[in-house]
């Protein structure tokens, strides 16, 4: 393990960014900030520029709006960064699969500028965030 | 947008947690007071109406549930009540009552978030974790209901597809007992303190004139003192059978939406109860057969305002168009009337007033004439902190202090 | 002021109507031609003082139409003014957001998604759709492509 995964990590900040979802998952990622589940203790923290940030919660479909302020977010996200699809919309376009304004997943448009990118999925409309906390964790279990 | 060559911009967006659709806002600014405001959306434009001629009239729900995430009860409702009008059809008492459940509940952990969130913008962040910690039992429940803590899809054409167990209810009454308890407690430390009076009265008013040209709906009128509620003015599910009233607050600031919200919750509470109380027995649902050719309208009171679904179908096993409007289609726009004259330090409070919903990606930026970033969300949000703090030291107040019971 | 009266006060405009549909006590439905929309719809917001909900665009093969709703909250009736376009190729109708400011969203809205021309509104600038969105392609047009 290099020493920039290692330091990726011990305490991962996040940056939170919708590129046009329904605002559920959004809501659910900050469920787990707040008492209930509270994340902090772990040490991930939600942070306020992706220049801060080791990782990217990436929510909704990505709508042709988004997508440049979706790819200019990850280049300015240091390296190595993991991207974290969240929600059906995220992982596949869930329900949104066939609309004219659509233009995600998010794999395709975070691939498509560096095809050596860490993507992640957590699945779910919206994921509880059970499922939110345990994919991040089995994610960097893998690193 | 606009050409603001010469002026600061104080560009708030695209990615910023005030709204439920991506937005972004340029505000003009003059010194610390805000002189013009402009807003781009599209970020969000997802394609709902298109996709919706291509489903099914009973796959739809799910789809608009999907528009908002809080009001994902409340959309699914407004189409439904639009095509039962079309192809005439009324659905049992019981599911009336199990709708009339389902939309309170989302009105209680929607407008607890909001106070949460207003919170978190003026520094009290422990009503920010308080109010979202409350909501959790409310979340909780709806799961058991329905099965899922959002997106509940528990509407059809028809009737409902849950049902709500006996074995449950004694809980559910257990559970608003400890959140009414809870949100009265958090009412009366933010009523009471002295502080937030000071922060929040007289900021971001929008005037009742301002309110009825810019056809706001929901607390955002009520909170200016139009006294409209759809499910007074036009009763569906089962509000005309229970007792409850319309909370009206005449000064249009930002306290003034914060007291109709809060009082609001309490108001959902006692219409729960009251349903729980008297839930009628028998069936959830009819059976629908054709959808006859027609159009109709349903429209329903969401936590934010009124929801406003028309459907048009030809017979066919899906409509053939289907516009949807949500409440803060009609309430963004008002921050035209509001917003400007407000100090740079008020106005992410102004903003969050409205309840647009809330994500939580971060990113606004104050950017002057060479589109140099200035100053950015963090920044904002401190000196609207700072503000709080000054009048705290300068009243010398504590503030508010919130007691376990 | 209750049904009747309302019901009394739309006949000043009989003569602007092409028709009235009652569907119920709540639902009513009138019809107008594109030129005369305006006058209607003025009527509906100054005079009876209805509030505006929203402007629905449909295109119906032949022809566009355009939807106003109104809710008249004292009674709870949405009153609903249908105005046809016939012409396909420039399809223009008067903009209703110098006499109702919440209508400016909605009418660049119905432009971006239908490419009907409101004369005289204000700011017809592109609203819903993304900025590199080709010029010309309406999307919730019957005839068009899944880009």
């Amino acid at each position: 393990m290099s020493w920039n995964i290692w330091a990726l990590k011990k305490s991962p900040w996040v940056f939170h960014v919708n590129t046009g979802a329904c605002n559920n998952c959004d809501i659910e990622i900050v469920n787990c900030l707040t008492p209930k589940f509270d994340v902090e203790r772990f040490g991930i923290k939600l942070v306020g520029s992706p220049r801060h940030a080791d990782a990217l919660l990436v929510t909704g479909a990505v709508t042709a709006q988004a997508r440049p302020r979706l790819e200019e977010v990850y280049r300015q996200t240091p390296k190595p960064c993991v991207v974290f699809a969240i929600g059906a919309c995220a992982c596949d376009r869930g329900i949104f699969h066939n609309s004219y304004h659509v233009v995600g997943p998010v794999d395709k448009i975070i691939k498509a500028i560096d095809p050596d990118a860490i993507i992640a999925y957590v699945p779910g409309c919206p994921p509880k965030p059970e499922a939110i906390i345990s994919g991040v964790v089995k994610a960097l279990a893998v690193l | 947008m606009k050409k603001t060559i010469g002026k600061p911009v104080l560009a708030v967006g695209p990615f910023h947690p005030l709204q439920e659709e991506i937005e972004f806002f340029q505000l003009t600014i003059d010194g610390e007071i805000v002189t013009d405001i402009d807003v781009r959306i599209s970020y969000n434009h997802r394609g709902i109406e298109k996709i919706s001629e291509t489903l099914q009239y009973d796959q739809v729900p799910f789809l608009v549930s999907r528009i908002c995430g809080i009001c994902s009860a409340s959309h699914p409702l407004a189409y439904v009540q639009a095509v039962e009008e079309m192809a005439d059809i009324t659905p049992p008492d019981r599911a009336m009552y199990i709708r009339t459940i389902i939309n309170e509940l989302e009105r209680i952990h929607s407008h607890l978030l909001w106070v949460g969130l207003g919170g978190h913008f003026i520094g009290y962040d422990t009503v920010f974790m308080w109010a979202w910690k409350y909501r959790e039992p409310v979340l909780e429940l709806l799961e058991e209901i329905t099965g899922n803590r959002n997106n509940y899809g528990n509407v059809k054409v028809g009737g409902c597809r849950e049902d709500i167990k006996d074995e449950i209810i004694p809980r559910m009454l257990k559970e608003l007992e400890t959140v009414e308890r809870k949100t009265d407690m958090l009412t009366n430390a933010i009523l009471d303190d002295p502080v937030l009076h000071a922060r929040l009265k007289g900021v971001g008013i929008l005037t009742r004139e301002d309110a009825i040209k810019c056809a706001v709906t929901g607390p955002t009128a009520r909170g200016s003192g139009v006294d409209i509620d759809v499910r007074r003015d036009d009763p569906y599910a089962a509000y005309s059978d229970l007792d409850w009233k319309v909370i009206v607050q005449p000064e249009g600031d930002v306290f003034a939406k914060a007291v109709v919200r809060l009082l609001e919750t309490f108001e959902a509470i006692k219409i729960i109860r009251q349903a729980l109380n008297k839930l009628p027995g028998g069936p959830i649902a009819v059976e629908v057969k054709d959808i006859p050719a027609g159009e109709a309208v349903g429209h329903v009171e969401a936590p934010r305002g009124e929801t406003f679904h028309y459907v048009r179908g030809d017979g066919g096993n899906t409509p053939v168009r289907h516009k949807v409007r949500a409440p803060s289609y009609v309430n963004v726009p008002s921050f035209a009337a509001s917003c400007i004259g407000q100090s740079i330090s008020d106005v992410t409070l102004t903003l969050a007033s409205v309840d647009p919903c809330y994500s939580c990606t971060e990113r606004i930026a104050v950017i002057d004439s060479d589109n140099k970033i200035v100053c950015d969300y963090n920044m904002l949000v401190k000196l609207s902190r700072e503000k709080t703090q000054r009048i705290k030291e300068e009243s010398g107040l504590e503030g508010i202090t919130l007691k376990e019971e | 002021m209750s049904y009747e009266a309302l019901k009394s006060k739309l006949d000043q405009i009989s003569d602007k109507l092409t028709g009235i549909d009652v569907k119920s006590d709540k639902r009513i439905f009138l019809n107008c031609d594109a030129d005369n929309a305006l006058a209607v719809n003025k009527f509906i917001f100054e005079d009876i003082g209805a509030r505006f909900c929203i402007e629905t665009g449909i295109d119906c093969d032949d022809r566009f139409e355009i939807i106003y709703h109104y809710s008249y909250d004292q009674t709870g009736c949405i009153i609903n003014v249908k105005a046809s376009i016939f012409d396909r190729d420039d399809p223009r109708i008067d903009s209703l957001t110098p006499v109702v400011s919440a209508a400016e969203w909605i009418e660049r809205e119905i432009h971006d998604i239908l490419g009907i021309n409101f004369n005289g509104h204000p700011r017809m600038e592109r609203l819903i759709l993304a900025d590199d969105w080709p010029e010309g392609v309406y999307p919730m047009r019957k005839d068009s492509v899944k880009q």
